[in-house]
C-alpha cells in the first residue's frame, strides 16, 4: 500500500523506517479548514474595524476634538473593552470562534497584556505580573519599534516630512 | 526489555477528574469530579496539588491506610520540578520517589513500583499521578486566557489526579508484566501533533513486548495507547499492519480517544493528554472493569512526548518514550 523511496534510513538503531512512517502519518493528516478560518478572521477582523470607525465617526460628530486624537481615543476604547472581557473569562471564547479577526487587531494586543497579567499575577507584582505581561506583547512592541524606525528613516531620506 | 513478575498486585485506586473529564464517557468511573478548574483554590498549581491530595486521601481512606503504613510514594505532573506531586504528597508519604517521564509517568511509576516490591524491598507502594489543563497550558504555551486557535491535532491536557496501590498481597489484579521503552527521535517538532510525535515510541515498545514474550495481539482483551489521540492513533495501526504485520483490532484503543466525548467536546480536539490522561483511564476504568471481570488482560502503553518548549524554540526535535505494563486478574 505505501510505496518508500529509501530504504533502511534509520534513527535509532533498529529497522524502523522514518520515510514510509511520514508517509503513513500524511494519510491521517488532519484537514484544517485554512479557507475559511480566513474568511471568517477577514469578516470578523473587519468588524472590529468597522466599530472602531464607527467610535471614531461618533466622536467627530458629537465632540469638538480632531479626527487623530478621535482616533486615539477609539484605541483606549477598544484595548479597554477587550482587557475587560479578558477579565470577565470570555475573551479566549470569542477568539476560539472568531479565530485570529480577533487577535490581529488592537484587540489582540490588549487580550495578550491582560491574559499574561491574569496568570502571573499570583506570582506577585515584580516577580509575577512586571516580568510577565508582555511575555506575547513583548515581540510585537520589539519589533514594531524597529519597523517603525526603518520606514521612519526612508520616508526621512526620501524627503518627507518628519 | 521485558520482564515478568511474581508477587505484585493491584490493591486499589483512586481517581479524581475535572469538569470536562467529567462531561466525558468515562465519568462514573471516577471516584470525585470537581466542577470548575479551581477546586477553590488561588492558582491553577494549588487546584493541580489540591487534586494530588484529595486522590491520596481517598486511597488512604478506601484501604484504611495510615501514613505509617506506605512504604513508598512515587509520582510525577508535568509541572516545573515535579511540584504538584511534591506538594501534594507532602502529608502521606514516608518515602518519596520523584519521576518525570511526561504523560509516560503513570506506567513508568507502576513499573517502578512492582520492581520494589518484586524485589521484597518494600511491601507496597502508591504511585500517584497528576495533570491540570490550565497549568500545563500556562507552562508549555500561552497564558490560560489567551486562547489561540490551535489545529484539531493538537490534543488536551486532562485535569485530575490517579493514585494506584500495589501491594505484595494476593488480591484479583495482578501486575503481569511490563516493559521499559527506548527512547525514539523521528525528527518530530511539531508540539501540536503530539500524537504523531508519539506513535513511533508506542509502535516500538508494543512490538517489542509482544515480541519478548512470544504473544499475539489477540492475547490481550485490551491494549491501550497513552495519549496518542484520533489521529496518531490510526497512524498508530497501520504502521504496525503495514511494517511488522501486526494486525491490532477492536482490542486496540488510546486512553486520550477514550476519555472524552469528541464529537460533543470539541475544544478537546484529537482527545486528552497529560500524565494523569491514562492514569484516569487505567485506574478508573480498566481497574473497575477488570474487578468486575470484563476485561481480564489488558497492556497499558503510556506514551510520552518528552518535551521543553526550550528545546523545541532551539530547533531540537521532540524526543518520545512508550513504557508497557500488562495487567491480569487471577
Amino acid at each position: 500500500m505505501y510505496e518508500i523511496k529509501k530504504i533502511g534510513n534509520t534513527i535509532n538503531g533498529d529497522n524502523m523506517k522514518n520515510e514510509k512512517y511520514e508517509l503513513i502519518a500524511k494519510d491521517h493528516q488532519a484537514k484544517v479548514p485554512k479557507i475559511k478560518n480566513a474568511i471568517i478572521a477577514f469578516i470578523s477582523g473587519g468588524i472590529v474595524g468597522l466599530i472602531g470607525e464607527g467610535i471614531i465617526e461618533l466622536l467627530c460628530y458629537n465632540t469638538h476634538i480632531s479626527r487623530s486624537s478621535a482616533g486615539t481615543i477609539m484605541i483606549v476604547i477598544l484595548i479597554f473593552v477587550a482587557s475587560l472581557s479578558t477579565a470577565l473569562g470570555f475573551f479566549d471564547k470569542l477568539v476560539t470562534k472568531f479565530k485570529c479577526g480577533l487577535l490581529i487587531p488592537i484587540t489582540g494586543f490588549a487580550h495578550s497584556m491582560t491574559s499574561a497579567a491574569l496568570d502571573y499575577r499570583k506570582e506577585g507584582p515584580i516577580y509575577g505580573l512586571g516580568a510577565n505581561i508582555f511575555k506575547l506583547a513583548g515581540s510585537v512592541i520589539l519589533y514594531g519599534i524597529i519597523a517603525a524606525w526603518f520606514f521612519g528613516m526612508i520616508r526621512f531620506l526620501l524627503g518627507g516630512k518628519i | 526489555m521485558t520482564f515478568k513478575y511474581n508477587n505484585v498486585y493491584v490493591q486499589d485506586t483512586a481517581t479524581v477528574a475535572g469538569p470536562y473529564e467529567k462531561k466525558g464517557p468515562l465519568k462514573k468511573y471516577f471516584d470525585k469530579t470537581f466542577d470548575d478548574l479551581y477546586f477553590k483554590e488561588k492558582s491553577w498549581e494549588k487546584a493541580e496539588i489540591k487534586t494530588v491530595k484529595e486522590s491520596l486521601k481517598l486511597l488512604h481512606k478506601k484501604v484504611g491506610l495510615k501514613r505509617k503504613d506506605v512504604d513508598v510514594i512515587l509520582g510525577g505532573d508535568l509541572l516545573n520540578q515535579i511540584s504538584a506531586t511534591t506538594y501534594g504528597a507532602y502529608d502521606f508519604s514516608k518515602c518519596f520517589l520523584g519521576l518525570y517521564g511526561a504523560c509516560s509517568t503513570s506506567v513508568e511509576g507502576m513499573i517502578l513500583g512492582s520492581v520494589l516490591i518484586d524485589s521484597k524491598k518494600v511491601n507496597n507502594a502508591i504511585v500517584t499521578i497528576s495533570s491540570h489543563n490550565m497549568a500545563a497550558e500556562k507552562q508549555f504555551r500561552n497564558p490560560t486566557e489567551y486562547g489561540a486557535p490551535k489545529p484539531p491535532t493538537a490534543t488536551f491536557t486532562a485535569t485530575g489526579s490517579a493514585s494506584i496501590l500495589l501491594t505484595k498481597e494476593k488480591t484479583d489484579i495482578k501486575v503481569e508484566s511490563s516493559t521499559i521503552g527506548q527512547m525514539i527521535d523521528f525528527a518530530q517538532n511539531d508540539p501540536n501533533d503530539m500524537g504523531k510525535v508519539m506513535a513511533p515510541a508506542a509502535i516500538d515498545t508494543i512490538k517489542r513486548h509482544l515480541q519478548d514474550l512470544n504473544r499475539k495481539p489477540d492475547y490481550y482483551d485490551l491494549i491501550v495507547t497513552g495519549d496518542l489521540g484520533v489521529y496518531g492513533k490510526e497512524i498508530l495501526k497501520d504502521y504496525m499492519l503495514e511494517e511488522y504485520d501486526i494486525d491490532l483490532k477492536d482490542n486496540y484503543n488510546d486512553c486520550g480517544v477514550m476519555l472524552y466525548d469528541l464529537k460533543k467536546q470539541e475544544e478537546c480536539l484529537a482527545g486528552g493528554s497529560g500524565p494523569v490522561c491514562s492514569a484516569l483511564v487505567a485506574f478508573g476504568y480498566i481497574y473497575h472493569e477488570m474487578k468486575k471481570k470484563n476485561l481480564k488482560k489488558v497492556l497499558i502503553v503510556a506514551t510520552g512526548a518528552l518535551f521543553s518548549p526550550t528545546m523545541v524554540y532551539q530547533k531540537e526535535n521532540i524526543y518520545s518514550i512508550a513504557n508497557a505494563i500488562s495487567l491480569e486478574v487471577v
